[in-house]
């Protein structure tokens, strides 16, 4: 326990330490996404009935940024100490898996649930209302970090050079975020592109973070909710899995 | 009394490379064990199986009793071991890396003994400095420090010495000395040998993933201490003394004798040959010239 709870304390204080760059940054580009957006499609994005372009961006502007931000949590701290070799502090104590993996995990959901927040305050000006649905949107958001947060822990583990990470981060979390739904609703979308989102788990955590905050989303919270908590699972597996056989790891 | 450490028919390869190959030995608590070997000759993969940092393909190690697969937390917490890449987490102090070591290893409330670790090692004025602002001198200190956090009976250094300057090497070499005293097993792998000579009382010596030698320092060097006698003499070397001249050395000729009894038998020839000594001194054997001649792969 208190292994695990050193760990999850000193991976908070790594991206504490620099919160300019983990929290302060990440909301910023937030807030430029929501002041350039808001302005350009105001009038032409048809939202929710009810709901104005400029409220409906912001849980998924919300989301994006706490889903990128959890990726990038574990992984680069796992990549950095890995390249460096400090990994070695860490490998040499007798840490279970679990503690390994909840340690990086839970940090990651905090540094996702800050930057999140952060979104939530510098936005809400723009007519964000109170959560209609507030567990649901406190369910989304934890399990929405969890699943982009072990996703980093997987990369960092799997990624042997910074190249290799940032191909990761560019080609697979980037597009997954960017094309979610965040932007717009995805019933205006021609069908083609209508089903391709159906495959993102992204598209899922973004319309149930959303139901928390307006009641209505495109599909049903309790789908997204059996979506996005399966790829939990999935991935928490697949991580505990490399952690437990030292893959990448121990040689 | 249970081995310190435990090496049972230990292999391991990657890929093409054998690079531990059926190693068996123990460590006995209480010892200063020296382990040596050129670079590629398999110590640091052999630590790294210790540390559970790798997997050995074949055989058994234990520490302390403990199976470092089956019993690994066990294991883990009986060792400390200082690697042999300076590492350093660049995002806190001297003293938060010590706590964080202490916490992983599940101790609470480990300041008192943090305290004197950064006392022993010539730390506590760093303290609260940041660890990048530290010299590599120092950085090796603390990971002196952070392999002793959990006060571990067994303790690894991997050439704990490379690259740090005299004076460190000297007040660290106190400090893991004074560690031995007071009953830690020490193991060492180190380049100078004669921080093993001077240190250690039994020798292992790596070659090719093999174990070539496993001796008590003291047997080892004597082994391999052919007396050497080297001479200057007023003429021509006798004949009857021709059999032992194994060289000529700064203008010298260097006799080798079977022992020293026999030094008086040349004495004697020389006399009788109405030969004056000019110069006479024995040669000593040190560990270097046995780590040579084993590594050449010759018999000693």
């Amino acid at each position: 326990m208190n292994g695990f709870y050193t760990l999850f304390k000193k991976e908070v204080l790594r991206f504490w330490k620099v919160a300019f760059q983990t929290v302060s940054a990440p909301v910023l580009t937030a807030l430029m996404y929501q002041l350039i957006f808001s302005h350009v499609l105001r009038s032409h994005v048809d939202a929710y009935p009810g709901v104005s372009y400029t409220a409906f961006l912001i849980p998924g502007l919300a989301m994006m940024s706490m889903a990128q931000n959890a990726f990038a949590n574990g992984s680069s701290s796992l990549i950095q100490s890995k390249i460096t070799g400090n990994i070695v502090f860490i490998l040499l104590p007798p840490l279970g898996a679990l503690e390994f993996f909840a340690a990086y995990l839970l940090a990651a959901v905090c540094r996702g649930l800050l930057v999140g927040l952060g979104v939530l305050v510098v936005t809400a000006w723009f007519g964000l209302p109170l959560p209609a649905e507030p567990l649901w949107a406190l369910a989304f958001g934890l399990l929405g970090c969890g699943v982009l947060g072990t996703l980093g822990i997987i990369a960092g583990i799997w990624a042997e050079k910074f190249d290799q990470l940032a191909a990761f981060q560019n080609f697979l979390i980037m597009p997954l975020t960017f094309l979610s739904g965040v932007f717009y609703s995805i019933n205006s979308l021609p069908p083609i592109w209508y089903a391709a989102s159906h495959a993102n788990p992204v598209f899922y955590m973004i319309d149930g973070f959303r139901y928390g905050f307006f009641g209505q989303a495109d599909i049903s919270p309790w789908l997204s909710l059996g979506v996005v908590g399966a790829s939990f699972v999935a991935l928490a597996t697949l991580a505990l899995w490399m952690i437990k056989t030292g893959y990448k790891l121990r040689h | 009394m249970t081995s310190a450490i435990s090496i049972d028919g230990v292999s391991k390869r990657y890929g093409a490379l054998q690079a531990l190959d059926s190693v068996s030995f123990n460590v006995e608590q209480g010892e200063f064990f020296a382990l040596l070997g050129p670079n590629g000759a398999g110590k640091t993969t052999l630590i790294s199986a210790l540390a559970g940092l790798a997997r050995q393909d074949r055989g058994q190690i234990r520490i302390m009793g403990h199976d470092t697969v089956a019993a690994a937390r066990d294991a883990r917490m009986s060792l400390g071991v200082v690697p042999q890449e300076l590492v350093f987490d660049p995002f806190f102090t001297v003293r938060e890396a010590l706590q964080f070591q202490s916490g992983y290893f599940g101790l609470r409330r480990n300041d008192a003994w943090i305290d004197e670790l950064l006392f022993k090692l010539g730390l506590t004025e760093k303290a609260n400095a940041n660890m990048r602002a530290l010299s590599g001198g120092m950085k090796r200190r603390v990971m002196v420090a952070q392999a002793l956090v959990h006060r571990p009976p067994v303790i690894v250094l991997d050439e704990p010495t490379a690259g740090v300057d005299v004076e460190l090497r000297q007040s660290l070499w106190d400090f893991v000395q004074e560690l031995n005293d007071a009953g830690h097993t020490i193991v060492l792998t180190t380049h100078y040998l004669e921080e093993a000579e001077t240190l250690c009382s039994r020798i292992a010596m790596l070659k090719r993933g093999r174990l070539v030698a496993l001796e008590d320092k003291d047997t080892l060097l004597a082994r391999a201490a052919k007396r050497e006698v080297a001479l200057k003499l007023s003429g021509e070397l006798p004949t009857a003394l021709a059999p032992l001249h194994s060289r000529n050395e700064d203008g010298r000729l260097v006799l080798t004798l079977p022992s020293l009894a026999d030094l008086e038998g040349v004495l004697a020839t020389l006399r009788n040959a109405g030969l004056e000594i000019r110069e006479l001194s024995m040669l000593e054997t040190d560990l270097e010239h046995v780590f040579v001649s084993m590594m050449n792969g010759e018999q000693v």
